[in-house]
């Protein structure tokens, strides 16, 4: 992406949200799209570092009857289809999740399913040694948050067990969509990138294209949850249909793409 | 002496295996930061005579380890006493943290608390120790529990405390602990989260151990003084698990001492009926840290029910969670009716009006008093006064006030 000279784009939605079917069209609506790669997030009854926007939809997912099985199922028989190409897919989960399942087995279907990395928020990096481990053997990367709290000794130890990319939280604070991202925000990129070779992604708050312009030769990619999520809302909107609100998503992550270009 | 059991946690955290800090990087730093100052205010001599000094003239401790006559008699078997925390100031064993972790937001030059409730007596507790010490207050409570405790919520705005309702998930104490979490997110730099309970990211669950450890230390030696020896059994409710935790932290080592720690049993043991976390549940991570929680297998909490607001959460202390698999502790669950029992007969018997929390440790006691021999003494923690349940246990048993 780099070499090309634009950011990657990598939006979030919420599997199950509000069935499998919705986030079967929606992956294939964003991979047509041509976005770079797709962070689905597993639906948690308690979440922490999630803003209202997610919680709701984790809490429709969950009404649905979510479960971590299906979703494996369906993507398992979405990468055999031929039809799509769907870009690196990268699960946004709760420690909580994974332990109950059994991390080997969660590690294993993750893989078999077509993931390529997990993000796990509230596994701090402390706490990840011997979790990463687990990943390498199940060949998914680890991708380690960083937040503008983390002092640099503390970062130097997070990036030494991290692989894929780093997420860089833009703000201290949980996600949702924010007006402006902090001035800060350039400077701790700069350290940042004095202290490791992997690609930066800054994620929270971004929503629109003004606000990837403020990163662009700062970071090698953003990441958009709320904004996209919040659409999601519209499918229980009986004055739309499903393949407006799907092609409104897709509008918008195609906006959301030229924008990595400049 | 401390041994394997008592010299818990490690510098990470952990109990065993339990414990530790599973929450968002953007709070682990804040965690460093408090787990050093706690430590270095353990060690310092003003902040322990500071905090002695409140717990004697401003909470009113030490407060007395009581012979309940009447009722051991009804009873009929082993010697029942009563920890009397429902004397403290607040009526709650809760303002014995609070006021620690208050004087402790101060040493961190952080002027903003934040708080959740359940019962509101850990409500109350924060606005009463932010109230002393001129800290801005907000407390989350679930709208479920706005309801069931409409005097702590009213008792913490005259306090100058601002409460928050929750209206996620089941609108009571889990959902009020993620919002105060995500709250703490945010502003972590200028807030302190006085935690109500043994649960969360460590250093809270050893730092709430810790203030709440004047109640079995008091206990203990006033238990030698009155009784001449150690009690046989103590017995204590297990919501996150703080009052028995500090109950039972200073006879760990104490093996002929039988620690019981009692949860709501609710309507049965059916999922969803009850909140027997150490019963019921299984290990998993739930608020920053890994212990037993009630959830269904793919990790989701899972709804809990009790008559007592206070004890209406679906995880527990990773120590109690410890204290189970060491077979230290035993853990065991009264309903909500049996509560309500333990209740009315505590009223007629001892005048004495207890929390509904505590009802469940009476309860069980009086199953156990009618076991044991006359020589045997049994040391209930009575956690907190009943006051705040009146409405509730009249709304329960159909009548009016
Ligand atoms: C009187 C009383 N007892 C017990 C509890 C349960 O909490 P813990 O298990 O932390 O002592 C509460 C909680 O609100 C309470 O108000």
């Amino acid at each position: 992406m780099s070499s090309e000279g634009r950011m990657a784009f990598m939006p979030f939605i919420t599997a199950g949200d509000p069935d499998l079917d919705t986030t079967v069209a929606v992956l294939k609506e964003l991979a047509n799209c041509g976005v770079d790669l797709i962070e689905i997030g597993f639906p948690y009854s308690d979440p922490i570092a999630d803003g209202p926007v997610i919680q709701e939809s984790y809490t429709r997912a969950l009404n649905n009857h979510f479960q971590v099985h299906e979703l494996f199922d369906v993507l398992k028989s979405l990468s055999s289809d031929q039809t799509t190409t769907l870009p690196p897919l990268v699960g946004m989960v709760s420690y909580a999740i994974i332990f109950r399942y059994g991390a080997e087995k969660f590690l294993n279907e993750a893989s078999a399913a077509g993931f390529s990395g997990l993000i796990v928020p509230d596994l701090p990096g402390d706490e990840a040694l011997e979790f990463s481990q687990k990943t390498q053997l199940a060949n998914l990367d680890l991708v380690q948050l960083v937040s503008p709290l983390t002092p640099e000794d503390r970062t130097k130890r997070i990036v030494q067990t991290a692989s894929g990319f780093i997420y860089c939280i833009s703000v201290a604070g949980t996600t949702g969509v924010r007006d402006e991202l902090p001035a800060e925000l350039t400077t701790h990129l700069e350290s940042l990138r004095q202290l490791t070779d992997l690609p930066l992604a800054v994620g929270f708050g971004i929503s629109k294209p003004e606000h990837v312009d403020t990163l662009r030769g700062k970071a090698d990619g953003f990441i958009i949850g709320s904004a996209i999520v919040k659409q999601f809302a519209a499918f229980s909107d009986s004055n739309q249909t499903r393949a407006e609100v799907i092609s409104s998503i897709g509008n918008y992550a195609s906006e959301m793409m030229s924008a990595t270009r400049g | 002496m401390t041994t394997i059991l008592s010299d818990v946690p490690d510098a990470s955290g952990r109990f065993g295996e339990f414990g530790r800090r599973f929450v968002p990087e953007t709070l682990m730093h804040a965690l460093e930061e408090l787990t050093q100052e706690y430590e270095k205010a353990k060690q310092d001599e003003s902040f322990q005579s500071e905090l002695n000094d409140l717990l004697k003239h401003y909470v009113g401790r030490p407060n007395p380890l009581y012979f309940a006559e009447r009722l051991t008699k009804h009873c009929g078997g082993g010697k029942i006493y009563f920890k009397r925390e429902d004397l403290n100031h607040t009526g709650a064993h809760k303002i014995n943290n609070t006021i620690g972790q208050a004087l402790l937001t101060m040493r961190m030059g952080k002027k903003r608390v934040i708080a959740e409730t359940g019962a509101g007596q850990h409500g109350v507790a924060s606005a009463v120790a932010c109230a002393r010490f001129g800290l801005e207050c907000i407390v989350y409570m679930g709208e479920e529990d706005i309801r069931r405790q409409k005097l702590n919520v009213f008792n913490m705005k005259m306090m100058g405390a601002e409460v928050r309702a929750v209206t996620s998930g089941s609108k009571t104490l889990r959902d009020a602990v993620n919002d105060a979490m995500r709250d703490w997110m945010s502003s972590v730099e200028s807030t302190h989260y006085i935690i109500g309970s043994v649960i969360g990211p460590h250093p809270f669950p050893m730092m709430v151990r810790d203030f709440q450890s004047v109640i079995g230390k008091e206990t203990r030696a006033q238990c030698l003084e009155q009784t001449g020896k150690l009690p046989d059994q103590v017995i204590a409710c297990v919501g996150g698990g703080s009052n028995s935790a500090g109950m039972f932290y200073p006879f760990i080592d104490d093996e002929s001492v039988k620690l019981i720690g009692v949860e709501a049993g609710g309507r049965g043991p059916e999922p969803g009926e009850h909140a027997s976390t150490l019963s019921y549940g299984a290990k998993g991570v739930l608020h920053g840290s890994f212990g037993y929680v009630l959830q269904d297998s793919d990790g989701q909490t899972q709804d809990v029910h009790s008559i007592s607001a206070g004890l209406d959460y679906p995880g527990v202390g990773p120590e109690h969670s410890y204290w189970k698999d060491s077979g230290r502790v035993n853990y065991t669950a009264i309903t909500d009716n049996e509560a309500l029992e333990g209740f009315q007969t505590m009223a007629k018997q001892e005048g004495i009006i207890p929390a509904i929390e505590s009802s469940h440790a009476i309860a069980h006691a009086m199953k156990v008093a009618r076991e044991a021999h006359p020589d045997e003494t049994i040391v209930v923690c009575l956690s907190g006064r009943g006051d705040k349940d009146v409405n509730e246990v009249a709304r329960l048993l159909g009548q009016e006030i």
